[in-house]
């Protein structure tokens, strides 16, 4: 989706803002709101691509005007109801006013450090032989897909290189919306600055995303 | 008084959503629900914040650069399969799944942002700092480089090329710095207090032996 999430490219934002100790977490609530996000990850209620579709589909305005952990909350709060674990009504009256769902799982404690070594890898089989090779010139699509996608849009419409191929992996625009895990090549796409940017560019810079096969067309 | 304060804090932080409560009051709310609920163990979330907060960090890929310094056969593995050569310095899971290392060279600096949203290498890295993770630089590491190195007060050689990687995929991106001149007596230990952050990002350099912490440490 065309979303605030979609930051490459902007102006207006100002400086990059380094903080002088930099906190991994600036408030006691920002911790518990990274630490329920993954626990309530853990419990295979959602995929990580509809999470982050979650948070991207907070209005821009609100998006851009909250610090990271907010959206992380913000994000949280419509996963647990989009997925019926959570009512509305519990949500506005802060405290459980039903039993809960019973979950495939919840995490303990003693179960954190295997979860996080295990982590979430994307790679896939697939009987599909890859439509490209590394050398090869594409071109990536112009879409302007209302769900989630995570082909930026400042690369969209851009002819480029494979620089990498990295085999199968799950595609997060069906994939977040619980349409499967549908997997696709991925390449690594390689652009020049200008072929970005137009000619006022840095002539040295080049910019690479990681793209799916379905985004892209031989150029 | 107490219905001042509270409209005091939704100035401070409306953001829409003015009916609703401050934040910090709404994560707390959120996370008794989910624990009333029995979705999640508040063990777990401590346990969780504490792996990030204690265990996890830089110090793991400053490792991995020294060694890629230091050992030819291990630099050769990592780029040739960065998952692996990662996995088997013990360095494994949580975004991290999926690894690429990239070599600065003279010629070619690398710089890794995520501009859709704060994708970053966990198990080497740790959590992402605020930085990486706001608007200024996910707008402007894809577009002008060079004006956000300057920020970080790294001036590169006009004939250096500059690759930027957008991690928009589950592939993570680490930075293998140039090893700094001047570090032949150096062992590996030696050789990885050497590796900010920061250059493993490619918002820094590697420091200079002998050159002061703070910034540079990063």
């Amino acid at each position: 989706m065309n979303g605030a999430q979609d930051l490459g490219g902007m102006h207006g934002f100002g400086p990059v803002v380094r903080e002088a100790d930099e906190p991994l977490f600036h408030a006691p609530w920002e911790r518990r709101a990274f630490g329920v996000t993954l626990a309530m990850g853990a419990t295979g209620s959602w995929t990580l691509d509809a999470s982050r579709h979650a948070r991207e589909s907070l209005p821009p305005a609100e998006y851009l005007a909250a610090s990271y952990y907010e959206i992380w909350a913000k994000g949280l709060e419509r996963l647990v109801v989009a997925a019926g674990l959570v009512g509305a009504d519990e949500l506005a009256a802060g405290r459980a006013l039903r039993p809960g769902a019973r979950l495939a799982r919840v995490l303990s404690a003693e179960a954190v450090p295997a979860a996080l070594a295990r982590g979430g890898p994307t790679d896939r089989e697939t009987a599909a032989p890859p439509r490209f090779a590394v050398g090869d010139r594409v071109r990536t699509r112009v879409i302007n897909p209302v769900g989630h996608t995570r082909l930026p849009r400042y690369a969209r419409g851009k002819t480029g290189e494979i620089v990498l191929h990295h085999g199968a992996h799950v595609f997060p625009d069906t994939n977040a919306h619980g349409k499967g895990e549908a997997p696709q090549h991925l390449y690594t796409v390689r652009f020049a600055g200008r072929e970005l940017w137009g000619e006022g560019a840095d002539p040295t810079l080049s910019v690479s995303i990681d793209a799916w096969e379905s985004y892209l067309d031989a150029a | 008084m107490h219905d001042h304060d509270h409209d005091d804090h939704e100035h401070d932080h409306g953001h829409g959503h003015s009916h609703l409560e401050p934040i910090e009051a709404r994560v707390k709310a959120l996370e008794s629900i989910l624990v009333e609920k029995g979705y999640v163990e508040p063990a777990a979330i401590d346990a969780l914040i504490d792996t990030y907060e204690t265990e996890v960090g830089p110090r793991n890929g400053a490792r991995v650069v020294a060694r890629a310094w230091t050992d030819p056969a291990f630099r050769d593995a990592l780029a040739a399969d960065a998952t692996a050569g990662i996995a088997s310095m013990g360095f494994v899971g949580r975004q991290g799944e999926h690894m690429v290392a990239v070599f600065n060279t003279p010629d070619e600096h690398h710089l890794v942002v995520c501009t859709l949203c704060s994708c970053y290498p966990w198990p080497v890295l740790g959590l992402p700092p605020t930085w990486y993770k706001s608007a200024p630089y996910r707008a402007r590491a894809v577009m002008d480089p060079r004006g956000v190195l300057a920020e970080f007060g790294v001036t590169l050689p006009e004939t250096t090329a500059i690759r930027v990687w957008d991690s928009t995929a589950e592939v993570r991106y680490l930075v293998v710095p140039m090893r700094p001149e001047g570090t032949d007596g150096l062992d590996v230990e030696g050789l990885s207090d050497l590796v900010t952050r920061d250059s493993m990002i490619g918002t820094g350099l590697a420091r200079a032996p002998g050159a002061a912490r703070g910034e540079g440490a990063r």
